[in-house]
């Protein structure tokens, strides 16, 4: 085992998956010269060599839809998006072409592409630089969707997504490259479509996935001072989505609540809410409690960015509601 | 790319120019200092060296007409446009008191009233609004003109073909203004792009392009005068090349490693405000005492403003539900 980051991770595993397969390659903004805007692509143009490392101009739509023509075309691109806000250029390739292929030609193409990058709000950036985007993504058939909160998670995804024959988005978290965890010597991979219990606990189970990880786990930690043992479940992938981890859960501790940085509205969030609702009616002694981001555009100032969010402070709150505590 | 004799101006013309010049300087090299000091946050785009381009564009065009909309490195456009230096400090700060109300921070600024519509974060975004304000003016016949400052980044955008060739095809008056530092981020311009002279691009939409020297901002204001009459008598759109340089990196995070010392010097060399200097004592418009006065008025404008920003209050957390809808 060694201690890394998640941007270390990532980088084993697109140097194991470029040495393994020579299809792949990787592009982007700023990912060769410059080493990535975020590092996560460190050493390898110097590795792999420009024709492997390519570094783009800024133009999202172009670089993501060459792309999904290298893919179906036989190769297995990765596409770095520097972050999911100007990903937004690029959607029209996601969604009208990477996750249609398949369907519009009847199963005679796929389009093995993986795009990746940072989602989700950082700090002091406004409304168009700092927001969780995953919803959008979520939401269309034809694409899988992954979103690793850990450095073991996000190097044994990333692998997957690389050899998964569908288009597979990977959101990463800004403020998470530097998170460090344990992560095997020997090779490795992490299944899409399922979730992990990162906490074992009986009284509630807390579903999150992302960044706001290390807020559910915190949560916990204070939690269990006040009695009170939660679980926590980590989905890692949002589609598919492992609903059977999630009703085992909640069948056990009869009490859930989700966490989302998303906005509310047609939210993974709301989603798994839904689900909960549905199939585990019976076995529920509260209502299900959603933790989000306010519905609003993310302001810039610090005090008022932090309070829009998610925090332990707000899913202890939470937490209370469903156990009632008072 | 003609030089230009300073003898046809008046001494206040001149000395206005370099007064704004010298502002945004000194303005700048404080929000450096107060993002060392952690004030300010997030990412901080600065704009010296490029101080030519903004004060001798809109020493061009009518404010009361025209509108200006720029990218994410706005501070020099903002003050150019007669902004308080306070307000615009405030919003760094994240202050009640700052033109977007600690909402926006550095890479939004806007003030409606001077027709500055704003500093946008997604690489190319003003190019198709700034399209569309022309498109409205034309409409309303009002006679003005937008002015549009994108980065040689921007340049291979789709926005911004396709909005050339709509400005073009609908007779629409708005100048296409490259602020063309070299660098979209670590990225040279030659490296990501086919061509290095971007005015060439005007010919595919048949409209007018030229280069123009952005370190000499006697000549960044004639041609920007000719640019401006043109667009407002022939309503036709415009693509100037203007050639200028950043002197610290991309932003507060960028050591600007992938550029060499001689180069920032020898731009150093051809510094905008060093050179109106020169010209004005060569012409008797100035004095070296002269100029170390102006020179610590603007120090004390930067400094009053960090005070001023200091002093100011937090946004109430209540104002993050504000200014989302009517
Ligand atoms: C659509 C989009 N893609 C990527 C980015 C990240 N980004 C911000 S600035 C920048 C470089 C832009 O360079 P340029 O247009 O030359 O402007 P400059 O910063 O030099 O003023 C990049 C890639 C972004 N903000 N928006
Ligand atoms: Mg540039």
């Amino acid at each position: 085992m060694a201690d890394i980051a998640i941007r270390d991770a990532l980088r084993q595993a697109l140097e194991e998956e470029m040495n393994r397969d020579e299809r792949v390659f990787i592009m982007g903004e700023e990912v060769g010269e410059y080493n990535g805007a975020y590092k996560v692509t460190r050493g390898l143009l110097d590795t792999f060599g420009p024709g492997r490392v390519l570094d783009t101009p800024i133009a999202e739509l172009g670089f993501t839809g060459l792309g999904v023509g290298a893919a179906i075309a036989g190769l297995r691109p990765v596409v770095e998006w520097m972050t999911f806000n100007f990903a937004l250029l690029a959607l029209d390739q996601v969604i009208n072409n990477a996750a249609k292929m398949r369907h519009m030609s009847g199963g005679q193409l796929s389009c093995p592409i993986v795009c990746r990058g940072p989602n989700g709000p950082a700090e002091y950036l406004s409304s168009q630089h700092s927001q969780a985007l995953q919803s959008l993504l979520v939401h269309v058939p034809g694409l899988k969707v992954v979103a690793p909160a850990t450095p073991y998670d996000a190097k044994g995804l990333l692998k997957s997504a690389i050899r998964d024959d569908n288009p597979v988005v990977m959101l990463e978290s800004e403020m998470a490259y530097a998170w460090t965890g344990d992560v095997p010597e020997e090779e490795y991979l992490v299944p899409i479509g399922k979730a992990d219990v990162k906490r074992e606990g009986k009284d509630v189970t807390l579903i999150v996935h992302s960044k706001p990880l290390r807020l559910a786990l915190e949560a916990a930690e204070q939690l269990a001072a006040m009695d009170v043992d939660a679980e926590v479940v980590d989905l890692r992938s949002l589609r598919p989505l492992d609903e059977e981890t999630i009703y085992r859960s909640v069948r056990k501790t009869n009490r859930a609540v989700v966490i989302d940085e998303a906005w509310p509205m047609a939210s993974v969030g709301s989603h798994v809410a839904w689900l909960i609702s549905h199939n585990c009616f019976d076995e529920l002694d509260a209502q299900v409690e959603l933790v989000c981001s306010e519905d609003v555009p993310m302001p810039y100032n610090h005090t008022l960015e932090l309070a829009v969010q998610p925090s332990v402070e707000k899913i202890v709150r939470a937490v209370r509601k469903v156990c009632y505590i008072t | 790319m003609a030089g230009t004799k300073a003898k046809q101006y008046n001494k206040k013309f001149l000395l206005d120019l370099l007064t704004e010049m010298l502002k945004i300087r000194r303005f700048e090299e404080k929000a450096a200092q107060m993002y060392g000091l952690k004030k300010i946050g997030g990412f901080c785009h600065l704009y010296n060296g490029q101080e030519a381009v903004a004060v001798g564009s809109v020493a061009a065009v009518d404010l009361k007409r025209d509108h200006i909309l720029t990218s994410y490195r706005d501070h020099g456009h903002a003050l150019a446009v007669g902004m308080d230096p306070n307000v615009v400090m405030a919003e760094l700060f994240g202050k009640l008191t700052g033109c977007s109300r600690g909402k926006g921070g550095s890479m939004h600024l806007f003030d409606v009233e001077r027709n500055f519509l704003g500093g946008n974060g997604i690489v190319g975004a003003q190019i198709p609004i700034a399209t569309g304000v022309a498109f409205a003016s034309k409409y309303r016949g009002t006679g003005g003109v937008a002015l549009c400052f994108f980065g040689d980044g921007a340049i291979h955008q789709g926005a911004f073909h396709e909005s050339l060739n709509l400005a073009a095809v609908w007779g629409l008056p708005v100048i296409y203004l490259v602020e063309n530092n070299h660098f979209g981020m670590g990225t040279a311009v030659k490296r990501v792009s086919s061509v290095e002279d971007f005015s060439v691009k005007a010919a595919g939409y048949d409209i007018p392009g030229r280069a123009v020297n952005g370190m000499d901002v006697l000549s960044v204001y004639e041609e920007l005068s000719e640019a401006v009459e043109q667009a407002r008598t022939d309503s036709r759109p415009c693509l100037l090349d203007v050639k200028t340089y950043r002197y610290k990196g991309h932003s507060m995070s960028d050591p600007a490693k992938y550029r060499t010392k001689q180069e920032l010097e020898k731009y150093k060399e051809q510094d905008p405000i060093l050179l109106l200097k020169a010209r004005m004592l060569e012409d008797g418009h100035l004095t070296e005492q002269e100029f170390k006065q102006l020179d610590n008025e603007m120090k004390h404008v930067a400094q009053a403003a960090v005070e001023f920003a200091e002093q100011s209050a937090e946004p109430p957390l209540e104002s993050i539900y504000e200014d989302v809808y009517t």
